[in-house]
């Protein structure tokens, strides 16, 4: 096998045309779809990370700078495809059919949470738009979605899994267990590392001594590349080109995209603690809304009015489902022994009926931080 | 009905659950050709394919997370775990992801598997070939764990875990893998989990084993009885969830409690089994219960049948129990 080829692929040229080799040929209508998830990933970054502040919601991981390398490698994948998330993907969870009140009622923890405010904030889930379950481990869903995409060809099912994982983790067991499994037994994914330089606090400079984070691939015998993260049409080419690899019983490909996390880690960060102002300066001219925004309006197919348009639906519809969501009431008490086992155990049930006991001595008056964050009335157990 | 040792035992359960689903599929080191390091997966390879009893790369925390996956996707693996001494760098993947996916995804998504572990003492293998690992991963909301001790339970419970809905933790006691002989049903055989087995009645002191002590425990309570004390000896089979009710049961009647388990005491499954009895019939006992465990210490060599809570250490605490009035 080749090494990987240190050169960044691009498509999207400073003179605002595509260079040919890498162009993956989307529609105007196809590009303004994506362009859409991005503003809509940039604006709910910022107003989720406003609530954080405010005290609304606990927590919010956002993806700043970010969002080509995401929404364009999401918008690759078929539906028959899976996602295995790390935590930092919301817009493409959005993109591919994750409800947008499932989504905010899963940041703020409530009874209508599909994963009933059992996780924290972005740590949702979606059946329906093939999105596995979000963990904070940083590199566990690598084996997993090898496993699964390797299950998928043993079942002869057409079928690739999306797995995203950032620089940090390729220093992860899971990284070096995933990469290896999918090159010996051919697993149909694409392991998709967002470089975004930093790890919280530590840089890529110790996470690795490799030159690049692509040539880790040569020694799993996994092709690998690298793109520009901040430009859709890169990643859009980059990942297609892997699923069609993966699709025709080719393997997994390892996809190196370089981008820049522009905010903190999550809201509980401050990355002026760490890092200059100076590095981010270059990156803001790389912004990837810009460069296809830029590109949409060079070409007449978008406007100021249609931005602005656009901008306010978004904040609208949030508006909307933040307020469904803060008067939505906490989980169920009882919910809490809910699906530790597909049926309760016994000692479920009797911590269970302690617990409930417990609430109805105080009339149903329990300790509850969710309150303070304008969660509805304290639920009575229903039995 | 045929006899079996422990092995065939297994190896049955396993050929007819993959004959009667398409879906389930064996993966870790050594299982293919060879069939194991303990051949519990002989002639598998030849019946079913590669595709079906795959030999991995050898890691752990990799043939875990690929389970995972693949039970995700919809297949019922059996990832074997040639030693549970070398299960820990899959530990995250087991109690972070496959005993938390069914809660965390608020039921969306569930991965059920049951992952094979040859444990125990016994065999000369030292530190690195002889732990009982069971207390860290009876403490693991949305594990069950089963730890048989007879052939016919090793097909009976394995055939039940297969086709449980959680993921089930299987602890094969390896020291009696060939030594434990007896009549094993032909065919389909199921035994429910969460059910312990009295494998000796008695009226005076109740002694909780399972796996290879369980055999420790029955030659203590035969000698307890030339002695004039009769031990009601239960064999747990599942560790959890752990029979509760045939315990309390017993102890009622006994008044008196022994638990019995290789691995080291401190925060072991005896002080769970303990404080569990004691929280409910306190006022039944006439004697404080008595853990005859393996010791605070790493598994010895050389020492190893002295570490070893076998008979000799469990009938004088028989005795002791019945002295303390």
């Amino acid at each position: 096998m080749e090494g990987v080829n240190p050169k960044i692929s691009r498509t999207l040229l400073d003179d605002g045309t595509l260079a040919p080799e890498y162009d993956p040929g989307l529609s105007w209508d196809e590009l303004r779809f994506v362009y859409r998830h991005m503003v809509e990933t940039r604006l709910l970054d910022e107003r989720l990370t406003a609530l954080q502040r405010q005290g609304r919601v606990g927590f919010h991981v956002g993806c700043l700078g970010e969002e080509a390398a995401i929404l364009g490698s999401a918008f690759a994948m078929r539906p028959q495809d899976w996602i295995f998330p790390c935590y930092r993907e919301f817009g493409a969870a959005l993109m591919r059919g994750l409800p947008f009140q499932s989504f905010i009622d899963n940041m703020f923890g409530n009874d209508n949470d599909t994963v009933r405010g059992r996780q924290m904030p972005d740590h949702y889930t979606s059946r329906r738009a093939h999105w596995m379950s979000v963990s904070s481990p940083v590199g566990t869903q690598i084996t997993q979605g090898v496993g699964f995409a390797w299950a998928a060809r043993l079942r002869k099912e057409d079928l690739a899994t999306l797995i995203y994982f950032g620089d940090g983790a390729t220093s992860s067991n899971d990284f070096h267990s995933g990469m290896n499994f999918a090159g010996v037994f051919k697993a149909p994914s694409v392991l998709f590392c967002r470089n975004n330089g930093w790890a919280i606090s530590v840089p890529t400079e110790r996470q690795t001594a490799s030159e690049t984070f692509a040539q880790k691939g040569v020694a799993y015998g996994v092709p690998s590349v690298r793109v520009d993260g901040n430009d859709l049409f890169a990643v859009v080419f980059a990942v297609k080109s892997a699923l069609a690899r993966a699709s025709a019983g080719g393997g997994p490909t390892l996809i190196e995209a370089l981008t820049y996390r522009m905010g903190g880690h999550s809201t509980n960060d401050d990355p002026n603690a760490y890092r200059g102002s100076d590095a981010l300066a270059a990156w803001v001219e790389r912004d990837p809304l810009l460069r296809v925004r830029r590109y949409l309006e060079r070409h007449g197919e978008w406007s100021e009015r249609q931005e602005e348009e656009l901008k306010q639906a978004l904040l609208d519809r949030l508006r909307a489902a933040i307020s469904i969501a803060e008067q939505a009431p906490r989980p169920r008490l009882e919910s809490m022994f809910d699906d530790v086992y597909e049926r309760r155990t016994w000692n479920l049930d009797e911590q269970r009926a302690e617990l409930l006991a417990r609430v109805d001595a105080a009339h149903g008056e329990t300790p509850s931080h969710g309150a303070a964050r304008g969660h509805g009335p304290v639920r009575r157990p229903s039995e | 009905m045929p006899q079996m040792n422990m092995v065939q035992a297994i190896n049955d359960a396993l050929r007819q659950e993959m004959r009667r689903n398409d879906r389930v599929v064996i993966l870790g080191e050594d299982v293919g050709k060879v069939g194991g390091v303990f051949r519990v997966t002989q002639q598998l390879f030849d019946e079913f394919g590669e595709d079906r009893v795959i030999d991995t790369p050898l890691s752990e925390g990799g043939i875990i997370g690929c389970a995972i996956g693949m039970a995700l996707y919809g297949l019922v693996p059996i990832p074997e775990i040639q030693f549970a001494d070398f299960i820990w760098p899959a530990y995250d993947q087991i109690v972070n992801e496959l005993a938390k996916i069914r809660y965390r995804s608020g039921g969306d998504h569930t991965a059920k598997m049951v992952i094979r572990a040859p444990v125990g003492g016994g065999i000369r293998g030292g530190h690195y070939h002889s732990q009982h690992p069971e207390a860290q991963f009876i403490h693991v909301a949305g594990l069950k764990v089963v730890c048989p001790s007879s052939p016919s339970d090793a097909k009976g419970l394995l055939t039940a875990a297969i086709r449980d809905p959680d993921p089930v933790l299987f602890l094969e006691p390896k020291r009696i893998y060939r030594a434990a002989k007896g009549d094993v049903p032909e065919g389909d055989y199921a035994l429910p989990l969460g059910v312990a087995s009295i494998v000796r009645s008695g009226s005076d002191v109740t002694v909780l084993a399972y796996g290879a002590m369980l055999y420790e425990a029955v030659d203590a309570a035969t000698k307890a009885a030339a002695q004039g004390v009769e031990a009601e000896v239960i064999d747990l089979r599942t560790l959890w969830p752990v029979d509760l009710d045939t315990i309390i049961g017993s102890v009622r009647k006994t008044g008196r409690l022994v638990v019995v388990h290789e691995a080291p005491r401190t925060c072991g499954f005896g002080a769970e089994l303990s404080s569990l009895v004691t929280e409910r019939v306190f006022y039944h006992l006439q004697a404080p219960p008595i853990r005859v465990t393996g010791f605070d210490t790493p598994f010895p060599y050389a020492l190893e049948m002295d570490y070893l809570p076998l008979s000799n250490r469990i009938l004088p605490a028989l005795l002791r129990s019945m002295q303390a009035e």
